[in-house]
């Protein structure tokens, strides 16, 4: 059912835990459909500087969020949001249709910890969002 | 690696005793019990003495008992057959919310071509009040369909009990028996059933058979119309060497199912015992009037298909009646029928126990399982409580109810 490559994050989750003090944090999903992800993010001269997650959900879940934390770690925000969902199926080895909505959640964690970034930062200092 | 099976409500291995005795039915004794001929009436005799153990197995008469496919083509006879047979009588049918979808799925069915169907509501062990069913006859009630035990959280109903009351009410009364039947005794006079599901690839027999028990005198229709067999209720041609092994495996339940039984429950009362002590666990369904084989337990904070998938890691094979795991994203009726917060359901875990089944591998599993929970929660961003969002579960919780 599912790829190497996910039951490897999943078994082995890079960047897994809470982080204190964050600089944005995201929040989504919902435990009554099983499956919620909190992203943290630390940033550093506009790049993300670390990452961790913690999610409540299956092994597509687990495994999303894994992957995720790896492909936007030391990218800029803007190029941070750039990643699709696409791609985060692409970095799994794909994934089977019913669970393709754990790689929509593990974009929109990542998308809402920036946007949770730039809310506390204020807009003035970064550029403005392109959407 | 140590391997665990323990998930016999979902199938059980073949006996090799089953096996022995349905060698012969491939190549050698390959006739058609239907042909005349001596060389074909060797497999019709063998299909008639498979069908006296069934039959004993279940205190019927031999004639009462209905090849077929396996349960889920005995659940669709017995309610798509009774109720097309009676609709002149009326066009009401009671079953339960917690029914397998084999018995769901038909009564949907049938709603669609004009039934109407009472879905009846379980306590939060899912035992169907016998009052309230008592209350949801009507005069043009045809069938009341109401499993013997539950497939995901073991609880044995009062069949009894409800048998008695449709009995007097002159309304056919069907049971799926399929976790039960070599099991538990099973008893179709005791039980007052007019119809009664059995599965062979339950039972230690192979996939593929299974049987319906028609009460004589029931008017059915058939849903597979051909050659006539199986009293014109089953057409086509009987699965001989598959109906020999059911046979047989009808045959060593009788003879084993209550030592076993007795064993099994000691097994699962360690089993539930010692997972509860892992911190917000639950057993989901009742302690006593409980299949001897089932434990389901609820662990908070995590979900069901890591659960499995963890356990898999170790060589532990289990099931959940949760959403990820199976085909549809849904959470179980089953747990959401006995109450269960919607976010309490995907964290639900169910082994079912059976013959290979030993006390070293209850230790094993209680071994593993604290770990893999203790891993799982580690992820979870949830540690004591559902933060943010228990405000919103509890208000969608009293919603409900």
């Amino acid at each position: 059912m599912y790829s190497d490559k996910l039951i490897d994050h999943f078994r082995n989750p890079r960047n897994m835990g809470r982080m204190e003090n964050p600089d944005g944090i995201g929040k989504v999903g919902n435990p009554v459909c099983g499956d919620v992800m909190y992203l943290y993010i630390k940033i550093k001269d506009n790049k993300i500087d670390d990452i961790k997650f913690e999610t409540f959900g299956c092994a597509a879940a687990i495994g999303t969020s894994s992957v995720i934390t790896e492909m936007a770690k030391g990218k800029t925000l803007d190029e941070a949001l750039k990643i699709t969902k696409k791609d985060v199926v692409d970095a799994v080895g794909g994934l089977p249709p019913i669970k393709m909505h754990c790689s929509v959640l593990a974009a929109d964690a990542l998308r809402a910890a920036i946007e949770d970034y730039r809310k506390k930062k204020g807009s003035g200092n970064d550029k403005p969002k392109d959407s | 690696m140590r391997r665990v099976y323990m998930d016999h409500a979902a199938t059980t291995p073949v006996d090799p005793r089953v096996m022995e005795a349905m060698k012969p039915f491939f190549s050698e004794k390959y006739g058609n019990p239907s042909s005349l001929y001596s060389f074909a009436q060797e497999a019709k005799k063998a299909m008639e003495e498979a069908r006296e153990k069934i039959a004993d197995l279940i205190n019927s008469s031999s004639s009462e008992v209905i090849f077929t496919s396996g349960g889920t083509e005995s659940d669709n006879l017995a309610i798509k057959g009774v109720a097309f047979a009676n609709k002149k009588k009326g066009k009401h049918i009671i079953t339960s919310s917690i029914e397998h979808h084999a018995v769901l799925h038909p009564c949907e069915w049938l709603e669609k071509m004009g039934f109407e169907v009472t879905y009846l509501p379980v306590d939060n062990k899912g035992f169907v009040s016998v009052d309230k069913l008592e209350e949801e006859i009507r005069n043009d009630t045809i069938l009341i369909s109401i499993m013997h035990a539950n497939n995901e959280i073991g609880t044995i109903e009062p069949i009894e009990e409800i048998g008695k009351i449709a009995k007097e009410r002159g309304i056919y009364f069907h049971t799926d028996a399929v976790q039960t039947v070599g099991k538990i005794p099973v008893d179709v006079e005791k039980m007052n059933v007019d119809l009664l599901t059995i599965s062979g690839h339950k039972m230690y027999g192979p996939k593929g058979v299974g049987a319906l028990y028609v009460r004589k005198g029931t008017k059915i229709t058939p849903l597979i119309h051909g050659g006539g067999h199986e009293r014109n209720l089953r057409s086509g041609t009987e699965n001989v060497s598959g109906i020999v092994g059911f046979g047989k495996a009808a045959e060593l339940a009788a003879r084993e199912m209550d030592k076993e039984a007795k064993r099994l429950v000691k097994l699962r009362d360690r089993l539930i015992e010692g997972a509860l002590k892992i911190e917000n666990s639950w057993l989901n369904g009742p302690r006593k009037r409980r299949l001897p084989n089932n434990v389901n337990i609820g662990f908070k904070f995590i979900e069901g298909e890591s659960l499995i998938l963890e356990l898999d890691f170790s060589g532990i094979y289990a099931n959940t009646g949760s959403a990820c795991s199976s085909k549809s994203l849904k959470p179980s009726h089953v747990l959401t029928a006995i109450g269960l917060r919607p976010e309490e359901t995907h964290g639900s875990l169910r082994f079912t126990l059976g013959k290979q089944n030993s006390d070293e591998d209850v230790d094993y599993v209680l071994e593993v399982l604290p770990n893999v929970v203790e891993r799982l929660r580690r992820i979870s961003p949830f540690k004591k409580d559902f933060g943010e969002y228990e405000e919103a579960l509890a208000k969608e919780q009293s919603h409900k109810h």
